[in-house]
């Protein structure tokens, strides 16, 4: 197994009496591109501060390559092989192609060597026609784009990213989204990008670490975090939207039965009968259909009326009373098909896979 | 509006004669504000970013002090200027009362808190997390200090026109602690003052146009400075 190019060791933080951060363990593997989700004032920035070597953690250390960031000149020497980019493209006030060249010249790099640096990273992200042009007089997009230029003229061994698209427009973020996933997978550079957006996570990164109140509850493959959330945090943060409460009364082969508001739900599970467990059902993981057609296959059925409609963009939310709450993703389609207004009476089924056992 | 215009005529001539008298004092004024201004840029831009880039206990009741004394009182000034530097005072060894040297000192005590105050501002007005991202590219915490002061240098060169504004002009200190000795520590503002107490309105008005010109063309320079490395 590889050593990973950054390892953090038993980091804490603190502010005051505070503590803000307290993770463990975390490592980085090289190449690999990791997104640290969370809600606002989780300590993602906090962390990513930490492991860029910005802020000084109260305890716990940090490994390069497997060597520890102790003395400051070491840790001015990591910094000068990492950068962070923030949400904020904080450019100097100068030109576009000063701004590229500023970090290349703390890193004291040739003039010509600077030159052909800036002009990869401008060309990678598209704003070479923008270098004479003053950084003040640049859209949102076209900033944050020199901002990461600014960053990949450096080749960092690991990029850093604080929730880079979140103060753009949407068509702004996609497009930025795409090219700077491309640009990751053409370099290989290590990245940990800090984000509150699931979605984001999903398209640029391999792995996730979903962060709470200071602390990493989960780690692991995108899927795997996505489809097996490890607990109701992880759960609700990602998606999941029902919960439920239940107690195990069958186990047999992998498959549960549980008692929710004595109503049965099936699930994949080897939890032993008496259990206490919570059950999670991600939305887009639960088909409405009206009474005659739904007893298809072999699903989890439970008829109820509809509560509210949610348009979510591109499809709409449809909240249940089941007995229990539930909800539903359905496109405009089906929602028009299925003639869906709130006091609808429809019958809503999930496979047993689709339920996912929370542990805590 | 007969006499102001004689006084205009009256600077011009004294400046194309170059009048020996009227050139020393104009140089001195100059020599002097510019050496007070230089002085209170070191201090008072040293004191900005202490106090722009640290967190520390106080640190709001002292930039309420400093934003007191941007609008401290020459004569106050010149008052405890002289006191500190009379023959029995505490600074009296020193022997610089009624000297150019003692006019520099007052004039320096007078821009600090205007320019360290303006330098609060300015750095405190850049981004919270720049610090961090100049620190991020690569940067020592010397070099990030620098990025900072170029990153601010719009507002800091006002600081600069408004500390060299202030001094250039105040009287009362430079009369009490120079003493406006005739070819020693007579000033252009100090100079004003005596002409117009003697009732020669025509050479006052020429000194004041003088001190107008000089406080111009200073500010002319700092201005395209200021404006100069602004990318279009």
């Amino acid at each position: 197994m590889s050593v990973p190019v950054l390892e953090a060791k038993g980091l804490t933080v603190r502010r005051g009496h505070v503590q803000v951060l307290e993770v463990p363990s975390l490592s980085l593997e090289p190449g690999s591109v990791t997104a640290l989700i969370g809600p606002n004032g989780s300590g993602k920035s906090t962390l990513l501060q930490t492991l860029a070597c910005l802020v000084m953690p109260s305890a716990g250390e940090l490994l390069f390559h497997g060597s520890p960031l102790t003395a400051r000149r070491e840790r001015h020497a990591y910094r000068q092989q990492v950068t962070l980019v923030f949400q904020e493209s904080l450019l100097f006030d100068t030109t576009v192609h000063a701004n590229l060249s500023a970090g290349l010249k703390l890193h004291a790099v040739p003039r010509d060597e600077r030159e052909r640096r800036i002009e990869e990273a401008a060309s990678r992200f598209g704003i070479t026609h923008l270098l004479g042009r003053s950084a003040r007089k640049l859209s949102g997009g076209e900033a944050q784009r020199t901002s990461l230029a600014r960053a990949f003229a450096l080749r960092p061994e690991i990029l850093f990213l604080d929730e880079p698209f979140s103060a753009l427009d949407p068509p702004t973020r996609e497009a930025l989204i795409d090219d700077l996933s491309g640009v990751l997978r053409e370099t290989r550079t290590t990245a940990l990008l800090a984000t509150h957006d699931q979605v984001e996570a999903m398209r640029l990164a391999d792995g996730l670490a979903v962060m709470h109140q200071g602390r990493i509850a989960q780690t692991g493959g995108v899927a795997e975090v996505i489809n097996h959330p490890a607990d109701e945090f992880v759960a609700a943060f990602v998606g999941m939207e029902t919960v439920l409460d239940g107690t195990v009364t069958a186990s047999s082969q992998g498959v549960l039965t549980a008692s929710v508001l004595d109503r049965k739900v099936e699930a994949s599970g080897c939890e032993a009968p008496g259990t206490r467990v919570r059950l999670g059902v991600r939305p887009e993981n639960v088909t409405l259909s009206l009474g005659e057609e739904a007893r298809t296959s072999a699903l989890n059925h439970f008829p109820g009326t509809v509560t509210r409609i949610v348009p979510k963009g591109p499809y709409y939310k449809v909240e249940l009373d089941c007995g229990f709450f539930l909800a539903a993703y359905v496109t405009a389609r089906s929602l028009e098909e299925l003639r869906l207004r709130e006091g609808s009476e429809v019958v809503a089924g999930f496979k047993a896979t689709a339920v996912h056992v929370l542990r805590g | 509006m007969e006499l102001i215009w004689e006084g205009i005529k009256e600077a011009l001539r004294l400046l194309f004669t170059l009048d020996p008298e009227v050139l020393g004092i104009t140089l001195l004024s100059l020599k002097v504000s510019v050496s007070a201004t230089l002085i209170s840029l070191f201090l008072g831009i040293g004191a900005g970013l202490v106090i722009a880039l640290n967190r520390f206990p106080g640190k709001q009741f002292l930039i309420s002090l400093i934003n007191t004394g941007m609008g401290l009182p020459p004569v106050v000034v010149g008052l405890f200027v002289t006191i500190l530097l009379w023959r029995n005072g505490p600074l009296g060894f020193f022997e610089i009362l009624y000297t150019p040297t003692a006019i520099v000192l007052a004039q320096a005590i007078i821009a600090t808190p205007i320019i360290a105050g303006i330098s609060v501002a300015a750095l405190q007005q850049l981004p919270p997390n720049l610090r961090l991202q100049i620190l991020s590219l690569g940067a020592t915490r010397r070099q990030m200090v620098w990025l900072l002061v170029k990153e601010a240098r719009l507002p800091l060169l006002a600081a600069v026109m408004a500390g060299f504004g202030g001094v250039i002009s105040e009287v009362g200190a430079s009369i009490m602690v120079g003493g406006n000795i005739k070819g020693y520590s007579r000033v252009l503002t100090t100079a004003t003052v005596m002409e117009t107490g003697r009732g020669n309105f025509d050479i006052a008005i020429a000194l004041s146009v003088i001190l107008l010109l000089l406080a111009f063309s200073v500010n002319a320079v700092l201005t395209h400075l200021q404006q100069r490395e602004r990318p279009r």
